[in-house]
């Protein structure tokens, strides 16, 4: 391997990661916007203009906010479950073609960090361990709300991870790939994206996608009203912020899943690809903050019961519809 | 081969570099100032009492027990499912076997009340 | 590239299986299990069996330790209660064990080194565990092991209800 190409590896790498903690940091002020909106409210508009500053107040705030480890705490395993939450959130972009081929100095460059052909399994093994920030969040702060919060989470997650992976089956039939990019490659017209030959798939994932990410109405893990704040009750300053940034870098990552596997990745007329790719990802990001806006939370009994006696027989139902369509 | 997965070695490094970095520089700017009663466990104003890791109900565990057992399924689901096209209607029917005996599993897990919350 | 990579995998999987028996509390030895799983998962990949190591993931590192730490949790072990075992015999017969496996090992690896090439590392065919192997194999030669798999499962379900709910059913 020459310099120069592993110079390119080390800037695509680094582009797509600044790229990511940016749209990190306005997908915070994005949300509180149209949240904002919705409701009637102006939100934050002081910082900078239209508020487009308020990020970076914000992290400099929760840089300098000192960090409190209760009494009782499992020191280590606390300070490790922010990164452990962190770093899977990060691990799911990799494998997202966020472009098509580049060519650049006469070379062709994939615009994928890393263009495996078990895409899809990567991303629900990632998924399968998001789990444990959670738990060991929850537990190692030696507390009461946390741990409740930690352990309702838990068994949320895992229960629709199954069915996020039934749902997952059905556009696997269609595409016969695990591969991303050869998914995105397969959707070249618009009559050929995912959601048109998977409907009920897609929006299976959505909802599962929703719920992995912990967020309304799927939000039992920090109820405000009961649990204070579930499992990063705790937690303060910079470990918190890792948290939140966790959870926002999930609903990116979700958000460019879904326009991947369903809606053509970044294949689009005129615009460049990665304006497109863009440009669906931005919508869902819209739907994620729409949905936060609209919808009250589930009771916890209801979420199980919606778990696993709506969104597992459904999926099942998907993949039966699917086989006897494709064998047909 | 190996490179594809050395990129996403690389990715993860710069993930832990920008969390390793983060913590260190917030440590150079905040404030360290504890006492006895920040370090409170936070429950509510009060003082907590009891035991704080306390027992939590059997459901919980039930329902990670019907997850792995589904999860083995769903692994069995993706090989079918990527080459469903090519092995034809005799797979499909013997996956329809498959799913339906654990299919019943779930009704009788349901029928039991073990995926009742309340 | 390939031995650096096993070496660092292999130290990863040995330091963190090592470290599950040493450590004192066991949600802290639950986690080294995690990445001693996850270690595996990575010399599967490396032998370019990329669907098992990802079902180690899945399976193993995302599903079954889930459940080690829900029981950990459920049963609340206290690190203050767990005592090492005293008695010498115990102990030697442990150590005893634990060396005659290690020897075992080892004399098997000697043996396959004499038989084989010169090299540990053999090169893997080309379609090793793949994807279309796996499932090609579920559907012909293994498939009443597969319908079995699901018996098997059906029964952990039942198993696991009638245990976890005991014969007086307390709600509460």
């Amino acid at each position: 391997m020459d310099i120069l190409s592993l110079s390119l590896i080390v800037a695509k790498v680094v582009v797509i990661f600044a790229g990511l903690m940016l749209m990190v940091a306005y997908m915070t002020l994005f949300e509180r916007r149209i949240v904002a909106f919705i409701q009637g409210r102006k939100g934050p508009n002081r910082v900078g203009p239209q508020g487009l500053l308020q990020p970076l107040a914000d992290a400099l705030k929760l840089l300098s906010k000192e960090d409190v480890t209760p009494a009782g705490a499992n020191k280590i395993i606390f300070n490790l479950a922010p990164v452990i939450t962190f770093v899977p959130a990060l691990l799911t972009i990799a494998v997202v073609p966020v472009a098509d081929n580049l060519i650049l100095f006469g070379r062709e460059i994939s615009m994928v960090i890393s263009d495996i052909n078990i895409g899809i399994l990567f991303i629900l093994a990632i998924a399968s361990l998001g789990v444990y920030g959670i738990i060991l969040g929850g537990w190692s702060s030696n507390s009461k709300y946390p741990l409740l919060g930690s352990l309702r989470s838990s068994a949320q997650m895992v229960s629709y991870e199954v069915a996020l992976g039934l749902a997952l089956v059905g556009l696997l039939m269609v595409s016969g790939s695990f591969s991303l990019s050869e998914i995105v490659h397969q959707q070249s017209s618009i009559l050929e994206w995912n959601i048109i030959k998977q409907p009920l798939g897609f929006v299976l994932f959505a909802i599962c996608a929703l719920a992995e990410s912990n967020r309304i109405p799927f939000d039992l893990p920090e109820a405000e009203a009961e649990l204070v704040g579930g499992y990063n009750t705790e937690f303060s300053g910079i470990k918190f912020a890792m948290f939140f940034m966790a959870e926002y870098a999930n609903i990116i990552a979700s958000s460019a899943v879904i326009t991947t596997l369903y809606f053509g990745g970044w294949q689009g007329p005129i615009l460049p690809p990665i304006v497109w790719f863009l440009i669906k990802v931005v919508f869902f990001l819209f739907g994620f903050v729409w949905v936060r806006a609209t919808l009250p939370r589930f009771r916890y009994d209801q979420l199980m019961r919606f778990g696993w006696l709506v969104l597992l027989p459904l999926a099942l139902l998907n993949i039966l519809i699917t086989g006897i369509v494709l064998v047909l | 081969m190996v490179g594809n997965y050395g990129y996403a070695g690389v990715w993860v490094l710069v993930g832990i570099g920008f969390v390793l970095f983060t913590f260190f520089f917030a440590r150079l700017i905040r404030p360290q100032r504890p006492n006895p009663n920040k370090l409170k466990n936070y429950e509510c104003g009060e003082f907590p009492f009891s035991d704080s890791q306390l027992q939590f109900n059997v459901r919980y565990y039930i329902f990670a027990l019907i997850f792995v057992i589904f999860d083995v399924e769903v692994v069995f689901l993706f090989p079918w499912a990527v080459v469903f096209k090519s092995l034809g209607l005799f797979a499909f029917v013997e996956m329809l076997i498959f799913i339906a005996i654990l299919l019943f599993g779930l009704a009788y897990a349901w029928k039991k009340g073990a995926l009742k919350w309340v | 590239m390939h031995l650096i990579l096993f070496i660092i995998f292999a130290v990863f999987c040995i330091a963190g299986a090592i470290l599950v028996i040493v450590l004192r509390s066991p949600v802290a030895s639950a986690i080294s299990l995690i990445f001693v799983m996850c270690a595996i998962a990575g010399l599967f990949a490396l032998v370019g069996a990329l669907f098992v190591a990802a079902l180690q993931v899945i399976v193993y590192a995302g599903a079954v330790m889930v459940l080690f730490l829900f029981v950990i949790m459920l049963l609340n072990i206290k690190e203050e209660l767990i005592t090492t075992d005293e008695k010498r015999l115990t102990r030697y017969l442990g150590s005893a064990l634990g060396l005659a496996f290690v020897l075992e090992i080892a004399y098997f690896v000697r043996r396959g080194l004499a038989f084989g090439s010169s090299s540990l590392y053999l090169p893997v065919p080309k379609e090793f565990a793949s994807i279309e192997l796996i499932s090609t194999g579920i559907f012909t030669k293994y498939l009443l092991a597969f319908e079995m798999t699901s018996i098997l499962l059906l029964v952990a379900i039942v198993g696991a209800i009638m245990l976890a709910r005991g014969k007086g059913r307390r709600d509460t």
